[in-house]
C-alpha cells in the first residue's frame, strides 16, 4: 500500500523525543501488548466474559499520539480503548481489574472493556456505539475554549465511524467553532469484517478534512515517531486556537475484530505481511541500530513490563466481586 | 406576584441562572440571533453574547452530544432542541451516552446537561411535529424528566434542573407558551419528584401533566356541575415520579383517570396505572383509565386532529362512567 505521508514528521520526532522519552514509548507500547495477550488468555480461561476488542498491533497509533499530548489534556475513546487508557496513564492492574468485572476496576466493574473511564488521567470514556466519543470530544473541546483553558482534546474512532453523521456533524461543528480537538482516526481497513473500500466511498480517509477546511493527514500508524510527529503538529495548532484536524493513522489489527471473531475475511497472506510490519519491533530495531540502546536494556524493560502484567492478573483475580446490593448504586448522582 | 407566561417564566428561569452560575450557557438551533423558534431564548443573545447563547447547525446529535460532553467538562449547558420530533435524531447521544455514563463508569462520571424541548400537538402541523414523546425518556433510567403545566413549575423546574447533577429532559408544551399565571420573582425553585394536587376532590383522581393538566381541570369544572367532585393532580416531573401523592388520593377516591398525550399504548400513562395497582388495587372502586392520543399519527386536518387528541369532553365522559 503506498502512503503518501510526510516522512519527515517521523525524522523530526526521532529528534526531539529524548532516550528517556523513547524508552518510556517502548515500555508502554509493550505493556499494551502483553496486556492484550494476557488479556486473550484470560478471556479463553473465561476470567474476562462479554466483548472484549484487542488492541496488538494498533499500539503505536495510541501511544504516538498520546506522548504528544499533556497530562492534562483529554483523550475520548472507543470500545476498543485499552491500549489509549494504559497509553493515558491508567495502571495495567485497573485495567485488568475492570475486565474481570471487579470492584477494583477503573469503572468499579460497572463498564467493563468497553468502557473505561478516569476523570483524573482525562480519560474521558470508551465509548461503544460506533462514532457516539466524536461529539462528545468537541463538547470536551467546547469546555475548554469556554474556560479559557488550555487543554486540547484527542479523540480516537476507527474507520467504521467514518459513515456515521456523527463523524460529519462533530467535523462540522468543530471546524465551525475552532475547537481544539485532533481527530485520529486509526484505519485497520476493517469496520468489523467489512473492508474499508466497501463501506466508505473515499479512498483516502484524511481527505474527510477538505470538505470541513482542517488540515488532515495520513500518517503510517505502525509507526510511533510518526504518529507523535503529526499528533504534535496537530496538538500545537489546537492549543494556539488554530482548531481542529484529522489525522488517518493506516494501522492493522493483528487479532480479530472482538475475542469471538474468527477472523475469515481477511487472508492469511495478508496477516503475514502486516505482522512484519510490528510497529513494536520496528521501534526496538529502531532503537538499537539507530538510538544506540543495547540489547541488555529491552530486555529488562520487557522483563519489568511482565512483573507489572502478572501482577495485574494477580491484583484483579484477587479482587472482591461488587456487591451485589450495589447493583443499584450509581444510576443518578442526585 | 407577576402574572407571565409561560415562555416569559422559561426565559426568566434562564437569565436568573445565567446570573447566577458563570457556567450555565445555551446552545440550539435558532436560540441566538432568531430568539428560539418559540421565543423562549428572545433577548438572551443581547445580554450574555453569542459565547453564552450559541447558535448551532442543523445537526441534533452533535449538539446533544457536545452537550454531553462539555458538562463533563465542567459546564452546564442547556441544549435546545427546537422540537422533540428533532431530538430523534439525537437519542444516540440521550440514551446511549448521556443516561448511560454515571452507571457504565462506576459513578466517576458527571453529566449535569439540561436538554429542553418543546413537544406536543394542536396546531395541525401534521404528524412529524406533533408528537409527545415522554414515554422514550420516562423508559429510560438516567435521565431525569420534568414536564411542567404551569408558568411557576416552568420557572421552578428549570432552575431546579440547573442546579442538579444528572441529565434533565425538560418537556414543554407548544400549546403552553403562551399561558399566563402568577410566578415568583427571583428564587423560586420546584423540587422534582413532588407533584401538586391542583384541585382537591372526593370522588374521582385526575392524574395528569402537562397541557393535559388544563384540560383536566376543565372537565373537573364541567364534573362540579354535575355534582361530581374531581381531584387533580399535576405530576410535574416523571422521573422521579411522586406515586405517593397519586396514591394517597386514590386512597381517597377509590377511581383513577390518567390522562396524558402521549399515545396511549406503552404511554406514561400506563405505568402510572401500573403503579397504582401495585401499590393500592385494594383500594380501588374501577379499573384505573387511561385518556391518551389515539394509538395512530396525528393528522393535519383540524377536526381529525381534535378527534385524535384527548379533550376535556373525554375526561368528563369516562368520569361519569366510572360512577
Amino acid at each position: 500500500m503506498a502512503l503518501e505521508r510526510d516522512k519527515h514528521v517521523a525524522q523530526r520526532a526521532l529528534l526531539t523525543l529524548d532516550e528517556a522519552q523513547l524508552l518510556d514509548v517502548y515500555r508502554k507500547m509493550v505493556t499494551i501488548r502483553r496486556f492484550e495477550e494476557k488479556a486473550a488468555e484470560m478471556y479463553t480461561k473465561g476470567k474476562i466474559t462479554g466483548f472484549c476488542h484487542l488492541y496488538a498491533g494498533e499500539e503505536a497509533v495510541a501511544v504516538g499520539a498520546i506522548q504528544a499530548l499533556y497530562d492534562k489534556d483529554y483523550v475520548v475513546s472507543t470500545y476498543r480503548e485499552h491500549g489509549h487508557c494504559i497509553a493515558k496513564g491508567a495502571e495495567p492492574r485497573v485495567v485488568m481489574a475492570e475486565l474481570f468485572g471487579k470492584e477494583t476496576g477503573i469503572s468499579h466493574g460497572r463498564g467493563g472493556s468497553m468502557h473505561l473511564f478516569d476523570p483524573v488521567l482525562r480519560f474521558m470514556g470508551g465509548y461503544a456505539i460506533v462514532g457516539g466519543g466524536l461529539p462528545i470530544a468537541a463538547g470536551l473541546g467546547l469546555s475548554v475554549m469556554y474556560k479559557e483553558e488550555q487543554e486540547i482534546v484527542a479523540c480516537f474512532f476507527g474507520d467504521g465511524a467514518l459513515p456515521q453523521g456523527a463523524f460529519h456533524e462533530s467535523l462540522n461543528l468543530a471546524a465551525l467553532w475552532n475547537l481544539p480537538v485532533v481527530f485520529i482516526c486509526e484505519n485497520n481497513f476493517y469496520g468489523m469484517g467489512t473492508l474499508v473500500q466497501n463501506a466508505i466511498s473515499q479512498e483516502h480517509l484524511y481527505k474527510f478534512a477538505e470538505p470541513y477546511k482542517i488540515p488532515g493527514v495520513r500518517v503510517d500508524g505502525m509507526d510511533v515517531l510518526e504518529v507523535y510527529g503529526a499528533v504534535t503538529e496537530a496538538a500545537a495548532r489546537a492549543r494556539e486556537g488554530d482548531g481542529p484536524s484529522l489525522i488517518e493513522a493506516v494501522t492493522y489489527r493483528f487479532r480479530g475484530h472482538s475475542m469471538s471473531d474468527p477472523v475469515e475475511y481477511r487472508s492469511k497472506r495478508e496477516e503475514r505481511i502486516w505482522l512484519e510490519r510490528d510497529p513494536i519491533k520496528n521501534l526496538r530495531k529502531k532503537l538499537l541500530t539507530e538510538r544506540g540502546q543495547d540489547e541488555a536494556h529491552l530486555k529488562e524493560i520487557e522483563a519489568e513490563v511482565e512483573d507489572v502484567i502478572e501482577d495485574s492478573v494477580r491484583f484483579a483475580d484477587e479482587s472482591p466481586e461488587p456487591r451485589v446490593e450495589d447493583v443499584g448504586k450509581h444510576v443518578y448522582v442526585d | 406576584m407577576a402574572e407571565i407566561s409561560y415562555r416569559e417564566a422559561l426565559n426568566q428561569a434562564l437569565r436568573e441562572e445565567m446570573d447566577r452560575d458563570e457556567r450555565v450557557f445555551i446552545m440550539g438551533e435558532e436560540v441566538g440571533y432568531f430568539g428560539g423558534a418559540f421565543k423562549v431564548t428572545d433577548g438572551l443573545l443581547a445580554v450574555y453574547g453569542e459565547k453564552r447563547v450559541r447558535d448551532t447547525p442543523i445537526s441534533e446529535l452533535v449538539i446533544v452530544g457536545a452537550g454531553v460532553g462539555a458538562a463533563m467538562g465542567g459546564l452546564r449547558p442547556v441544549v435546545e432542541l427546537m422540537t422533540v420530533n428533532f431530538g430523534l435524531l439525537a437519542i444516540d447521544q440521550i440514551v446511549n451516552h448521556a443516561a448511560k455514563m454515571r452507571y457504565m463508569f462506576g459513578g466517576k462520571a458527571k453529566v449535569p446537561l439540561v436538554i429542553r424541548t418543546p413537544q406536543g400537538a394542536g396546531h395541525q402541523l401534521g404528524a412529524q411535529h406533533s408528537q409527545s414523546l415522554e414515554a422514550y425518556f420516562l423508559h429510560c433510567p438516567g435521565l431525569r424528566v420534568a414536564i411542567p403545566a404551569t408558568p411557576a413549575d416552568a420557572k421552578g423546574l428549570l432552575k431546579t434542573a440547573l442546579r442538579q447533577e444528572d441529565p434533565v429532559m425538560f418537556l414543554e408544551h407548544e400549546s403552553l407558551y403562551s399561558v399566563k399565571g402568577e410566578v415568583p420573582a427571583g428564587e423560586h425553585l420546584v423540587p422534582f419528584g413532588k407533584a401538586n394536587v391542583i384541585r382537591e376532590g372526593k370522588d374521582v383522581t385526575i392524574v395528569s401533566y402537562s397541557k393535559c393538566v388544563y384540560d383536566s381541570i376543565h372537565a373537573a369544572e364541567a364534573l362540579e356541575n354535575e355534582g361530581i367532585d374531581a381531584e387533580v393532580i399535576d405530576l410535574r416531573t416523571l422521573n422521579p415520579l411522586d406515586i405517593g401523592t397519586v396514591v394517597e388520593s386514590v386512597k381517597k377516591t377509590g377511581k383513577a383517570i390518567v390522562v396524558y398525550e402521549g399515545w396511549k399504548t406503552g404511554g406514561a400513562g400506563a405505568e402510572i396505572a401500573s403503579q397504582i395497582y401495585e401499590v393500592a388495587f385494594d383500594h380501588l372502586d374501577a379499573p384505573v383509565e387511561r385518556i391518551a392520543t389515539l394509538d395512530q399519527p396525528i393528522p393535519y386536518n383540524k377536526h381529525l386532529e381534535k378527534a385524535a387528541l384527548p379533550s376535556p369532553a373525554d375526561i368528563v365522559k369516562v368520569a361519569e362512567r366510572m360512577m
